[in-house]
């Protein structure tokens, strides 16, 4: 697997694919979904993160907005790799992404093709792009917690 | 004219910097500029020899530093055609158009009054009157933008009537750069008595600005937007209506006395409002700058940068893959966009090629209306800039498509 997650071409394919064609890109706005807005201040990224949250369980994710590849395809797929998982294995997932993007030790293992991002810092200034739909995803995992409580 | 490669000698900026391992080619000037060595040094003059508050010690140093000041506001008020009892300093363009909504705004409007503006305002600019409508229960009315999204007298003289009491707007609109009508609209906001406020945050550095020929009653600019330091701004106002006008800030400098019951006896202006101590090294390094600007002539600026425009627009348009919003403004701003690539991977590429522009969203509905988008990339020219680097600059544009703005990671 890491064979094929090292090569540029593939992890540059997955960028696009999830820029031109990004998943989960529709909000329910129905019963049972929490919304919250991402708008950064250093930069355009304009995003509004689902998620439907039962039980511990993340059933259903999605977004919407005006975003840049980077932003756009890293929520899509977190939005893919979270779904159907407790919030606590989506928390260690996203922790883990969080830990790559900052250059810090994280399990490859667990990121699936978020590993296109290894490399997002060459451009420090986009690694706000890099995790403000992912950071939604989180503030909305906190909500159903503290409401579970 | 000036030689720019002998202008571009004085800027410490524009010597050998790298950016992503190439050479810098600086566009966002409309965000900051560049400073030349004759401000730095009046900056850092200011540390290393003089280093004393102003209008506080009965010493020379003090005494010095003082005259100097107030020196400072004779140049700026020399540079906009003013006296210097109607030049304040504030901490900047925000600050000086804050000051004169809450200090004029919410002192002399009423319900049912009308503030006049357009949608192709700075928020700077126009939040500030949003916050006096809440309180006063005046309310805000628009002119209507011309196609290109440019402001127009006709426009003009069909918003305006009888109530409104404030036109705000901008000489050169940051997003598109036109330059507007002043004077004409001044001269019909004043036939109605509503009072001229002119946000020159983006005509200031680029364009020879006469007060007393445009007859605006305020006018306001950042100094880091015309090669001074930031930290310092000034709000031009016409000397009875400075005298008409509430301080936002209160405090030691701006009181000729108070008592303990509270009685203040306020100084005149422009002392009334600069209430602490201001930003002095600020004040003598916008001193440089404005001396820097007129030696080099503020009309051979802005023809320089007139021309320098003409030339991008020109090689730009050959790029069929190239947005340009704007060909048609003559100072030297470009808004565009590259089809179908968000402004922010566009501007990023061009980051990677060593090109500093910015992208930015506008919730002006100018932008949305006219332009049907909501975000550009701006590239802004300043004197300093070259043929050389708008060459860089559409060199670079050519090879903007989203698989290079996705290649940068790799
Ligand atoms: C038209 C206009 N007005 C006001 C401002 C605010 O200037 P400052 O941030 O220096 O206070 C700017 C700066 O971007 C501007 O372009």
């Amino acid at each position: 697997m890491s064979s094929y997650f090292d090569d540029p071409m593939v992890l540059r394919q997955i960028i696009m694919d999830h820029y031109e064609y990004p998943r989960n890109h529709e909000l329910k706005k129905q019963e049972g979904y929490a919304e919250v807005h991402m708008a950064s201040e250093s930069c355009i990224d304009d995003l509004f993160i689902e998620a439907k949250i039962k039980d511990g369980i993340i059933e259903d994710t999605g977004f919407e907005g005006t975003a840049c590849t980077i932003a756009t395809s890293s929520t899509s797929i977190m939005s893919e790799l979270i779904k159907g998982k407790t919030t606590k294995e989506a928390l260690e997932i996203i922790n883990n992404y969080l830990a790559m993007v900052d250059e810090r030790e994280y399990d490859e293992d667990m990121l699936e093709e978020l590993i296109a991002f290894k490399t997002v810092s060459k451009q420090a200034n986009r690694i706000k792009c890099a995790t403000i739909g992912i950071k939604g995803f989180v503030q909305l995992i906190e909500e159903s917690e503290k409401n579970h409580e | 004219m000036f030689d720019v490669s002998e202008v571009r000698k004085d800027f410490p900026m524009l010597q050998n910097k790298m950016m992503q391992n190439h050479p810098l080619v600086y566009l966002d000037n409309g965000a900051t500029t560049f400073k030349p060595q004759s401000v730095i040094d009046a900056v850092t003059g200011y540390y290393t020899t003089t280093s004393c508050n102003i209008h506080r010690g009965d010493y020379d140093l003090s005494f010095q530093i003082s005259s100097e000041y107030e020196n400072a506001r004779k140049s700026v008020a020399q540079f906009l055609n003013a006296e210097a009892k109607e030049i304040v300093f504030t901490s900047g363009a925000t600050a000086s158009l804050n000051q004169i909504a809450y200090g004029y705004g919410l002192k002399h409007l009423q319900k049912g009054d009308v503030i006049l503006t357009t949608e192709a305002e700075h928020a700077s600019s126009i939040l500030p009157w949003f916050k006096v409508v809440e309180q006063t229960g005046a309310v805000i009315e628009y002119i209507e933008l011309t196609e290109k999204g440019e402001l127009s007298v006709e426009n003009v003289r069909k918003a305006l009537h009888e109530k409104v009491k404030v036109v705000v707007f901008a000489a050169v609109s940051n997003v598109l750069g036109f330059k507007n009508p002043v004077k004409e609209i001044t001269r019909l906001a004043h036939e109605l008595g509503a009072v001229v406020v002119c946000d020159g945050a983006q005509w200031v550095p680029h364009v020879k600005t006469d007060v007393k020929d445009l007859d605006v009653d305020f006018m306001v600019f950042s100094a880091h937007k015309c090669c001074g330091p930031t930290g310092i701004g000034v709000l031009y106002g016409k000397y009875d209506l400075l005298e008409d006008m509430e301080p936002v800030v209160y405090g030691g400098g701006a009181n000729a006395r108070f008592d303990a019951c509270g009685n203040i006896l306020l100084k005149h202006a422009p002392a009334k409002f600069e209430a602490g101590t201001p930003a002095i090294e600020a004040a003598l390094g916008l001193k440089a700058a404005v001396e820097y600007l007129q030696k080099l002539d503020m009309d051979n600026i802005e023809a320089y940068e007139a021309d320098l425009k003409r030339y991008a627009i020109e090689k730009l348009k050959e790029l069929d893959h190239l947005m340009i919003y704007n060909a048609e403004a003559s100072t030297g701003i470009i808004a565009f966009n590259v089809k179908d690539v968000f402004a922010q991977d566009a501007a990023s590429y061009l980051n990677s090629q060593g090109i500093a522009v910015r992208a930015g969203n506008h919730c002006a509905k100018i932008l949305v209306q006219h332009l049907k988008t909501s975000e550009t990339i701006r590239a802004s020219f300043y004197f300093y800039n070259t043929k050389e680097d708008v060459d860089r600059f559409v060199e670079a544009c050519k090879n903007i498509t989203v698989e290079n703005c996705v290649g940068l990671f790799f």
